[in-house]
């Protein structure tokens, strides 16, 4: 009999109990007697989601790969466990070994999205361990973040005694080593944590102290510890076709958001949209060996029985061996069942000849991400979709059987006007427009468009990290003034519209750009039930705005104010690559309605040269083009 | 071609839905690499039909799913490769080729096949402990003696009373612990067979709702853990339709029970 942390009484009496007694598929099984360190890895959202994350499963893999290393999960508990577990005074445990999480070494927390926040202290709370890193004693496991939150992880740092800035596959190794010793050696915490500090890309928030301007801007921020580094250096991994990829990535016996295999093809982008924070984080853009991808893909089908594969990366079109890579998966899996979905595909020939081998057009959609209306905020933004891309790539899919179209823009992008707004609705019908040229007879019935929009929030190390939010007022009158426009089109009836919640979209700004005196902010609002933040039935927006009064702390502050060029920014004692000043030239030239060419017409010179791989080093011809492409 | 295959669900898959067990074959299946058949079209699917589902926290030695195989090696070959992909707590006890397909005639899907199931009903421990072991013997004889069984089945969206009595086929009161079925230290163990399938479908926390009512108790739905022993067929019915069943149940002409476990149904 497998061992569980819950009692059949509990395990029955909530929502899914799988989601709690793990041995999955491919789950690692070690005698925790038998290894050095113990690892607990956290995604602090529902099994589900958490589940369906790579990231997680690569470092899952790595660790376990080590002999004197065990690595488990831990999730959040759902509401109706999490109250269970309060009223029974059980710690949260591990899937795994369903030991108590606080007898782990450490506790790593992935940050994937800022409105997870109050679950990681629920992890904490859950799992009997204090919750701010100053008054958790020796015995209890380090508690170490990473993702890409981390990269301004302020807002969280009393909570943390350490994060990983960075790709997860480079210095790993070299901390749970330092570990090792610190343990063998019977040293303090704080010697581990010095050591820790001293490996680049890790960031103890303890060494470190902010001071601050009356108007609550950052006068300082200096290390307190001679171990301490004044930067700390994001950590890329340069050759991903010779690293860590699971080879048996796990399968839950709950369906996951992610119900498939994920093939990581590359990591980075060329394109250089000025809102994209993932697009600047993970820069260079570097491929994997196409070889490696097709044995992997094989080897990841065979050891789940997954009957999906899904390409991932930021836009699989810039991949160069995309066509060799994508008829090799349908040849090898369609006889076998075993269906390939192809995300973040620019519409052209190829991508309409490979959707109608693998899609059912009649069930299918096409999907463009103009992001904004009109030409002049695509400019500013960087965008280099045109209207002609969309509606020709859109024609083609029409004459081809295709007739539902689904379209993202974001509102409230800085510049924005009325008129760019309107610019949504216009190029919405001119979409509809398009596909009522084709004759009566040839149509597939009535076109369906569906306008999505959601609500810019600047973030770190991006172009617009200076700008000022739009307010929750702006916010809704922008979607109200674009639900008006979208009435009068001709086509209004064919043109569905799906838009965000300003709320939820209001703290996420406040956190990306927050500073550490939010930790208090986090707690205070957690104190006062507030969990499960992204899930729209949870989220409490009084609870929140009421911490708020409660600590004086300033929304407008964090949202609604223009940054200056030379404000110390609570994340600029990371170096992430690009520049401050890469940034600030690219803000200019947005604001400027200025293009930049993607980094394989031309270098931008953003400074991701210094990690010495990826784009910055493909061959170039005497235009400074990169001679790898499609 | 067709192949039966009996499996044992145990041990913590008990928590694992009927419909997480569907997809969690699908998986397994491919990871074996047998030679499966799929459906055509843009989301080609293996062709397996699962006979009757089994409710979350029990557990099981006799579940069955059918599956169409474009060639199949030897069953020792199919069960050993489809034992190499299992999680612990899922384990494939047997495979059988099915005749093959009769033109014109339809097949019976195993699940049409389900007329009756066995259990062991054992008492968790820590629950109920003021009833022994004999009390509930004698109580559960006084409970089966009653001529008839009235219980309001509710569904979503119906109520229905019905007569427990006629659908009750069997009890004894020691039941015999197996490797899957895992024990208590209580002791209390007894067996019921009860009619199953899409027609007469009742459950044994059915039976032990509507037993503790007669006894005049409230009834704890933790107290019991379930393990299905055997799914039955009943040749008297065979190539009987599901509608003439149900006229049959409600005239009471039902003819004379004949049942085998489903893995033998073709075979006689």
């Amino acid at each position: 009999m497998r061992k569980l942390a819950l009692s059949d009484e509990i395990l029955m009496r909530v929502e899914k109990p799988a989601r709690y007694i793990g041995n999955e598929v491919n789950m690692v099984v070690k005698n925790p007697e038998e290894v050095d360190i113990r690892f607990c890895m956290c995604f602090p959202d529902v099994y589900e989601i958490g589940m369906s994350h790579l990231g997680i499963q690569i470092l899952y893999d790595m660790f376990n790969k080590r002999n004197d290393t065990y690595c488990e999960r831990v999730y959040s508990p759902w509401v109706d466990l999490d109250k269970v577990l309060r009223e029974e005074q059980i710690p949260l445990f591990a899937l795994e070994s369903q030991d108590p999480v606080k007898v782990f070494d450490f506790l790593g927390i992935t940050l994937q999205y800022e409105m997870c926040y109050t679950n990681i202290l629920q992890i904490l709370e859950l799992s009997q361990i204090p919750l701010f890193s100053k008054d958790r004693g020796e015995e209890l496991p380090i508690v170490i973040g990473g993702g890409p939150c981390a990269f301004n992880p302020e807002p969280l740092a009393d909570f943390f005694d350490l994060f990983y800035i960075g790709e997860g596959e480079t210095v790993y190794d070299q901390l749970l080593d330092a570990y090792k010793e610190y343990k063998n050696q019977g040293k303090t915490k704080k010697e581990f944590l010095e050591a820790a500090a001293e490996i680049e890309g890790i960031y103890v928030p303890a060494f470190y102290d902010v001071t601050y301007h009356e108007d609550g801007t950052i006068a300082s921020f200096e290390p307190n510890n001679p171990h301490a580094p004044k930067k700390i250096k994001k950590q890329a991994e340069m050759n991903l076709s010779d690293t860590f990829y699971p080879e048996k990535p796990l399968v839950p016996y709950v369906k996951a958001v992610q119900d498939r295999v994920v093939l990581e093809i590359q990591r980075g982008c060329i394109r250089g949209c000025r809102f994209c924070q993932a697009g600047m984080l993970y820069r260079p853009i570097r491929e994997r060996d196409v070889e490696f991808l097709k044995a992997r893909a094989v080897e990841m089908i065979q050891n789940t029985g997954h009957e999906e594969i899904s390409l991932s990366s930021l836009s699989s079109s810039d991949y160069s061996q995309l066509q060799e890579l994508v008829y090799y998966l349908i040849d090898t899996f369609r006889k076998e069942g075993v269906n390939i979905s192809l995300p973040s595909l620019r519409i052209d020939a190829f991508a309409l000849d490979v959707m109608s081998k693998v899609q059912d057009i009649k069930k299918s959609s096409l999907t463009f991400a103009p992001e904004a209306g009109s030409q002049r905020l695509r400019n500013v933004i960087n965008k280099g979709l045109t209207e002609e891309n969309i509606l020709s790539g859109a024609m083609s899919a029409f004459i081809s059987g295709w007739n539902k179209v689904k379209l993202y823009f974001m509102l409230g992008l800085p510049t924005e006007t009325e008129e760019d707004i309107e610019e949504i609705a216009i190029l919405s019908d001119k979409i509809a427009r398009e596909y009522y040229t084709i004759p009566k007879q040839e149509r597939n019935g009535k076109v369906s468009i569906t306008t999505s929009t959601s609500f810019f929030v600047p973030k770190p190390f991006t172009p617009f990290q200076w700008t000022r939010m739009a307010t929750k007022e702006e916010f809704i009158s922008k979607r109200k003034l674009l639900s008006a426009k979208l009435k009068e089109q001709l086509n209004n009836k064919s043109i569905k519209y799906n838009w965000h919640d300003a709320e939820l979209t209001m703290l996420e700004g406040v956190f990306a750009r927050g500073d550490r005196k939010l930790c208090a902010l986090i707690y205070e609002a957690y104190k006062n039930g507030c969990l499960f933040d992204s899930w729209s039935e949870y989220f409490k927006n009084d609870v929140w705005m009421q911490a708020f009064k409660n600590l004086s702390l300033d929304m407008d502050f964090y949202n609604h104010r223009e940054r200056s060029k030379d404000e110390i920014l609570p994340w600029d004692f990371i170096d992430a690559g690009v520049t401050k000043s890469f940034l600030w030239r690219e803000y200019e030239t947005g604001r400027a309605e200025q293009v930049t060419p993607n980094c394989r017409k031309g270098c931008a010179g953003c400074g991701a040269k210094v990690f010495n791989g990826g784009v910055c080093y493909e061959p170039r011809n005497e235009a400074g083009e990169s001679t790898i492409s499609q | 071609m067709e192949v039966r295959i009996k499996f044992a669900k145990y041990d913590t898959m008990k928590f694992i839905s009927h419909l997480d067990v569907m997809r969690y074959f699908q998986k397994a299946v491919r990871r074996s690499g047998l030679d499966v058949a799929y459906s055509e079209g843009f989301n080609p699917h293996q062709i397996m039909s699962f006979a009757a589902p089994l409710g979350v926290g029990q557990t099981s030695e006799s579940e069955y799913f059918d599956i169409e195989l474009k060639t199949v090696p030897s069953l020792q070959e199919l069960v050993d490769r489809l034992n190499a992909t299992m999680t612990d707590g899922m384990k494939i006890l047997a495979a059988e080729l099915l005749p093959p397909p009769v033109p014109q005639v339809k097949r019976e899907t195993a699940m049409a096949l389900v007329a009756a199931s066995s259990y062991l009903v054992m008492r968790k421990d820590d629950y109920d402990t003021d009833l022994t072991k004999e009390d509930l013997e004698q109580k559960f004889v006084a409970f089966l003696s009653q001529s008839s069984i009235p219980f309001v089945k509710k569904s979503k969206k119906t109520e229905a009373e019905i007569d427990l009595a006629q659908f009750i086929f069997d009890y004894n009161a020691q039941g015999n612990t197996t490797e899957f079925s895992g024990e208590y230290e209580n002791g209390v163990v007894f067996y019921l067979l009860l009619s199953a399938g899409s027609v007469n479908n009742v459950k044994p926390d059915t039976v032990m709702e509507a037993f503790y009512a007669h006894m005049g108790k409230k009834y704890n739905p933790y107290a019991y853990q379930f393990h299905r022993l055997e799914t039955y067929a009943d040749l008297s019915l065979r190539k009987v339709s599901q509608a003439e069943i149900a006229r049959m149940v409600k005239e009471g002409k039902m003819p004379e029970r004949n049942l085998v476990p489903l893995m033998e149904y073709h075979q006689r």
